[in-house]
């Protein structure tokens, strides 16, 4: 972590499992709240529960919104109105139309499909490719911690976007390949995290217990060490997801992830810069659609940073 | 352990790192579906310029040695020769990144200039109103897919104001910096927020430290006790942070450079890309990667020397 608080310096590189979640730098670095007493310190944990709160209603409203867009959307994504060509925000339109006439507010709540997918889906593989060789290699050590430590030096010596658009650029554009680069690369620091809170966790007595009473190494990892070790993982891969939503919106721009005229949001922005000196709000709305999606998962990666930390209920 | 021989062993680490690199970035070329030589030149190529190129190549020997060639070619700088371009790849390369490395040291020395402030003032008035908006403002800056930033600023200060030109590099140094600037304050504003944060926490970390209550109890005057104690060594982690950020710094200028159409690296990736250029897809990402492991290398250094604390063993 940037912070420092549960990586050394060395890693405190920038990529997935390392965008700070919101809250992170408050608790996890700010030593203020320790000092308080009583009162003050049971507030701050109501306004950490709101975070959850929030975040949480936050991301319901944009996963309603896309799950019953043709209910809630004014329009069809790919409705062309070739009588209301790049109108400015209005009555009729209320975030405005594109060169034809597409209406942007239906085509942003139909995009929250694509991006929401993107951001859930990229998550998933890096984050149980990392679970399973961050537990193996803290685990067992020696060479395969060797191994995987290596491999991970590697990876890491990439610029994270670099690596990911030379692995889409030989695949070929698309979100699919976009998958497979991001499985490819992100399981590093989810590995990471994994491996230094096994390192740590193997050497508690529940574990000794466990071997103790003869249970097996898969049972030790899977029934004892993974479920107390695992909730930092989750909580950085909820951060994440906006990472990917990013990720995914970058992708788009530069051509190789989603194409026009597919209302992802990267799409829609990139679309928009050939009409800036005109019409701003084809660009504008689609990235206040990722920032708030953006701000959504932060407040809840937050909240659910603080709920789990041990020692704070 | 001296430093000359921290120097060494640090010397000796890349070498691993290096290797692995080099068979990354080799190993893309394999990942290209079906018959690399075909995908370059396209499908209605001529047999016989697609067995030339393989043999250009070295597409028809066994993979170890067109490995071996490749690493050759690489130590002695020689990267092949665009498909595009007819050119060189080094000579390609050296003339884009010279853009690129402007570009980022623009932005380095303005995420420094925005950073320093912000963090320190947030820190000092931990709580106030200007702390809540400065983390609001990380909270949102944190999620802003770069390309976007540049088109808001585009559209805000090129178009309507004016006060930049859109797009190009412009001719000699105060025309470049002139129109660098924009781009580099796209980048910046995507570094901003971690290192605010990590130099925010890093600050309230020090004026809880018993060496920061010592000084006070000693009757040191507040202004000495920041600049002297707190600072001093709040300041360390955050330009450690910084170094690390080569890598995003790199990707953040492949995005930048094709929002503002500037010659650099980063848009010479994405060219090629489109031109199925590989082995100039190929170098682009080697070199990043190499620049990263450079960096990384002389803040390890940087480091070693400025905190007496860092053990060299």
């Amino acid at each position: 972590m940037v912070t420092g608080a549960q990586e050394s310096n060395v890693d405190a590189g920038i990529g997935p499992g390392r965008v700070p979640a919101l809250g992170e730098l408050g608790p996890a670095s700010d030593p203020a709240p320790l000092a308080r007493v009583g009162g003050r310190r049971s507030r701050l944990r109501g306004l950490r529960e709101r975070n959850l709160l929030i975040g949480g209603a936050m991301i319901l409203a944009i996963v309603l919104a896309a799950i019953f867009a043709p209910v809630i959307a004014p329009h069809g994504p790919q409705e062309t109105d070739y009588t209301a060509r790049l109108q400015p925000p209005g009555r009729e339109h209320l975030l405005g139309t594109d060169n034809l006439g597409k209406d942007i507010l239906s085509r942003i709540i139909y995009g929250a499909r694509i991006d929401l997918q993107v951001g859930i889906i990229s998550v998933l593989p890096p984050l149980l490719f990392g679970i399973v060789l961050g537990c193996l290699s803290g685990y067992y050590g020696g060479r395969i911690d060797t191994a995987v430590m290596r491999l991970a030096d590697i990876v890491q010596a990439f610029p994270f976007l670099i690596l990911i658009i030379a692995i889409v650029a030989v695949l070929g554009p698309g979100l699919r390949n976009m998958y497979i680069a991001v499985a490819l690369v992100a399981w590093v620091s989810y590995a990471r995290l994994l491996r230094g809170e096994i390192l740590v966790a193997k050497h508690r007595e529940y574990v000794e217990a466990a071997r103790a009473m003869g249970a097996r190494d898969g049972r030790i990892i899977g029934r004892h060490l993974l479920p107390n070790v695992v909730s930092s993982s989750l909580v950085f891969a909820t951060a994440d997801v906006i990472l990917y939503i990013v990720l995914a919106a970058s992708l788009s721009y530069l051509g190789l992830g989603a194409r026009p005229p597919e209302p992802e949001w990267g799409a829609m922005i990139s679309e928009g810069q050939d009409y800036i000196a005109t019409a701003w709000w084809l660009s504008t709305f689609p990235g206040l659609a990722v920032v708030i999606t953006g701000i959504a998962f932060s407040i809840f990666g937050d909240g659910l940073a603080d709920a789990l930390r041990p020692g704070r209920r | 352990m001296s430093r000359g021989q921290y120097v060494l062993r640090r010397l000796t680490q890349m070498v691993p790192v290096l290797i692995g690199i080099t068979l990354i970035v080799f190993a893309l070329i394999q990942f290209i579906p079906g018959d690399p030589a075909t995908v370059m030149l396209g499908i209605h190529a001529r047999p016989e310029s697609i067995e030339a190129l393989n043999r250009e190549l070295g597409l028809d020997k066994p993979l170890w040695q067109q490995y071996l060639r490749y690493v050759r070619g690489v130590a002695m700088l020689d990267l092949g020769e665009s498909l595009k371009f007819k050119t060189s790849v080094a000579s390609l390369l050296q003339k884009r990144m010279e853009v690129s490395l402007f570009l980022i040291a623009l932005a380095t020395v303005l995420t420094i200039l925005l950073s320093l402030p912000l963090g320190i003032l947030a820190a000092l008035k931990k709580d106030s109103l200007f702390d809540q908006i400065v983390r609001a403002f990380l909270m949102v800056t944190m999620v802003m897919p770069g390309f976007w930033v540049g088109i808001l600023l585009l559209i805000l200060l090129s178009i309507k104001i004016g006060a930049f030109p859109v797009s190009g590099y412009g001719e000699g140094v105060v025309d470049h910096l002139y129109h660098l600037f924009l781009p580099a304050l796209t980048i910046a504003l995507s570094i901003v927020p971690i290192l605010v944060r990590s130099l925010r926490g890093a600050i309230l970390e020090a004026m809880f430290s018993d060496y920061v209550k010592t000084a006070r109890a000693k009757g040191l005057r507040e202004r000495a006790v920041i600049l002297a104690h707190v600072l001093r060594n709040a300041l360390i982690p955050a330009v450690t942070l910084l170094g690390l950020s080569v890598g995003y710094l790199l990707g953040g200028t492949v995005i930048v450079e094709n929002v503002f159409s500037l010659p650099g690296a980063g848009r010479l990736l994405v060219e090629s890309i489109a031109a199925r250029d590989y082995p100039v897809v190929q170098s682009t990402t080697l070199v990043f990667a190499v620049l990263v492991i450079l960096v990384n290398l002389a803040t390890d250094l940087v480091y070693s020397f400025l905190d007496p604390r860092v053990r060299l063993g």
